[in-house]
């Protein structure tokens, strides 16, 4: 009995891609500390494709096995590749989350998509994915519950 | 690996001799207390024993014990049975922001039903003064309940001053013990209090049993309706190993007292100490000198508690948090909300709770960890003292 499985634990405990990037193509943070998670992701963009992501993440452990995951998940792939990456996968790579840390998914996915924004803002460049896109939009209440002792 | 277990006021473990106490009231003496042959009798003679050991720890009669089974079902009873008995004398209650979700969700389903309830806030240091309480009071008012220490940030209430006030207008006042039962000197006489609530399982003896001190010539309505246990007030076959494991640690409690408090301050002194010292941009949250005696609920800035918690059990360290975000929950305390602490700093606050078995060399060993656990969450976070939250 755990909370965790054991990929999410292996990407909390040893997580991939913590830092800063000295001179990011993108930059994108979401959540808030009020909220109790924040995340930034960085990433360096070379001919369409990002070849480096890193993150920083003030967050609970799905906070962060999310973050480490989804900056893996991004590496070596196109900015369009990169966009078409669901909150769902990033779950499904770690191999499930327990319902209440569903939205920690959810914010890795919307750093990675501030990221982009922020290149393509830079960049000059528009991607169809990116139409409409709020970058401070909120995302959906979560589930609560207590239990006390 | 060392198993470190510093959440004593999640529960306890059951303590050898009250084990010993509660078996043979599982197997040979299994005999109902209500039944009239010697084997009930026999029955009937361990529960009314077990309620003079309670009745010992907290000054009052035997007979203004009634067993329950736990804390919650204490405060329930009180909310409930006061509510429906003084009805027609008014439906105001008056409780506090930082009572246990015990009395707080029972305080709110009868607002549902008509009552009105004033939840008091608490001052810097946690706690309700005479005069806060005093302001409340209406003429409607029926029950006061504010809890003696507080499960979170450990604060000791002064109910002492607080039952006062309530008896100077002849309300009812209840008081939530279960955290301070065997860690605070409690004598029901001395306190003034009328109803009070107690747990087994937060003084090393089982769960699932508890007690509801009733001052004689108190009424309240029943919670519980069908047998006549429990002078009619309480029904339901007794829970006798419970009743004789709570009993017995009581006594232990009464007769171990003084120890179990110096043991547990000067281990927890140590611990904050050692934090506060050792790893920078921490704070403690309430008072130090109104303060349950093994606890420290410590604030550590620009990281969560979850991943706190998460390694420490890693670590084979156990303590909760006061997010409670790893207990189900991503609502920030209610009790650190109402204590002032800005909301991103209640999601990296920990609560270490430490108890009788807890050693100089596990609070040690737990202040190591943590220091390389408090490093490695704040390479990782996105907040820092340079950037700011
Ligand atoms: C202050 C307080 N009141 C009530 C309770 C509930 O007691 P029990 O677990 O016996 O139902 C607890 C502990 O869980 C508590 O800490």
């Amino acid at each position: 009995m755990a909370l965790y499985n054991d990929i999410v634990m292996e990407h909390f405990m040893n997580p991939k891609n913590v830092g800063e990037l000295e001179n990011p193509d993108g930059s994108g943070t979401y959540g808030s500390p009020v909220c109790g998670d924040m995340m930034q992701i960085q990433i360096k963009v070379e001919d369409e494709t990002i070849v480096d992501a890193k993150f920083k993440t003030f967050g609970c452990g799905s906070a962060i096995a999310s973050s480490s995951m989804a900056t893996s998940m991004i590496i070596g792939k196109t900015i369009e590749e990169a966009l078409d990456i669901t909150n769902k996968q990033i779950i499904d790579a770690l191999g499930g989350l327990p319902p209440v840390k569903v939205h920690c998914s959810v914010l890795a996915d919307r750093a990675i998509k501030n990221a982009i924004y922020d290149y393509a803002q830079k960049a000059g460049k528009t991607y169809a994915a990116l139409e409409g896109y709020d970058p401070n939009e909120d995302e959906d209440e979560h589930d609560h519950g207590d239990i006390e002792e | 690996m060392r198993n470190v277990y510093l959440d004593y006021s999640a529960t306890t473990p059951v303590k050898d001799e009250v084990l010993q106490e509660m078996i043979p009231y599982f197997t040979e003496k299994f005999g109902n207390p209500s039944s009239l042959y010697d084997k009930g009798l026999e029955s009937r003679d361990a529960v009314s024993h077990a309620r003079e050991q309670v009745a010992a720890l907290i000054g009052a009669q035997p007979k203004e014990i009634f067993f329950t089974a736990g804390g919650t079902e204490a405060d329930n009873w009180v909310v409930f049975g006061a509510a429906d008995k003084l009805k027609a004398k008014g439906n105001h209650i008056i409780t506090t922001k930082v009572e246990h979700h015990a009395m707080l969700h029972s305080c709110q389903f009868l607002e549902k039903q008509g009552f009105e309830v004033t939840y008091l806030d608490i001052n810097e240091e946690g706690r309700v003064t005479p005069e806060m309480l005093e302001a409340a009071i209406r003429d409607n008012t029926i029950l006061i309940s504010i809890m003696m220490v507080n499960n979170e940030i450990g604060t000791v209430m002064a109910i002492q001053e607080l039952a006062a006030v309530a008896r100077a207008h002849g309300i009812l006042f209840h008081t939530d013990a279960v955290q301070a039962l065997g860690n605070v000197p409690i004598n029901v006489k001395e306190l003034g209090v009328d109803l009070m609530s107690m747990s087994a399982h937060k003084i090393y003896g089982p769960k699932g049993t508890g007690a509801l001190y009733i001052r004689r010539g108190v009424h309240i309505s029943n919670y519980l309706h069908g047998g006549a246990q429990e002078a009619k007030k309480r029904a339901g076959t007794e829970n006798l190993t419970g009743i004789v494991g709570f009993g017995k640690a009581a006594e232990i409690a009464k007769r171990d007292f003084d120890k179990h408090v110096e043991h547990c301050r000067t281990l927890r002194n140590h611990l904050v100490e050692r934090v506060l010292a050792e790893i920078p941009n921490t704070f403690v949250n309430g008072t130090m000198e109104h303060r349950h005696p093994g606890n420290a609920s410590i604030t550590f800035e620009y990281i969560e508690g979850e991943a706190i918690l998460l390694f420490l059990n890693h670590a084979g360290i156990s303590v909760s948090t006061g997010s409670a975000c790893s207990s189900n929950s991503l609502e920030p305390s209610h009790v650190l909300t109402a204590l002032g602490v800005p909301v991103e700093k209640i999601h990296g606050t920990v609560r270490f709770t430490i108890g009788d078995f807890t050693t100089m060399e596990d609070v040690d060993y737990v202040v190591d960890t943590l220091k390389n656990v408090v490093s490695r969450l704040r390479e990782i976070s996105s907040v820092n003292t340079q950037k700011g939250w």
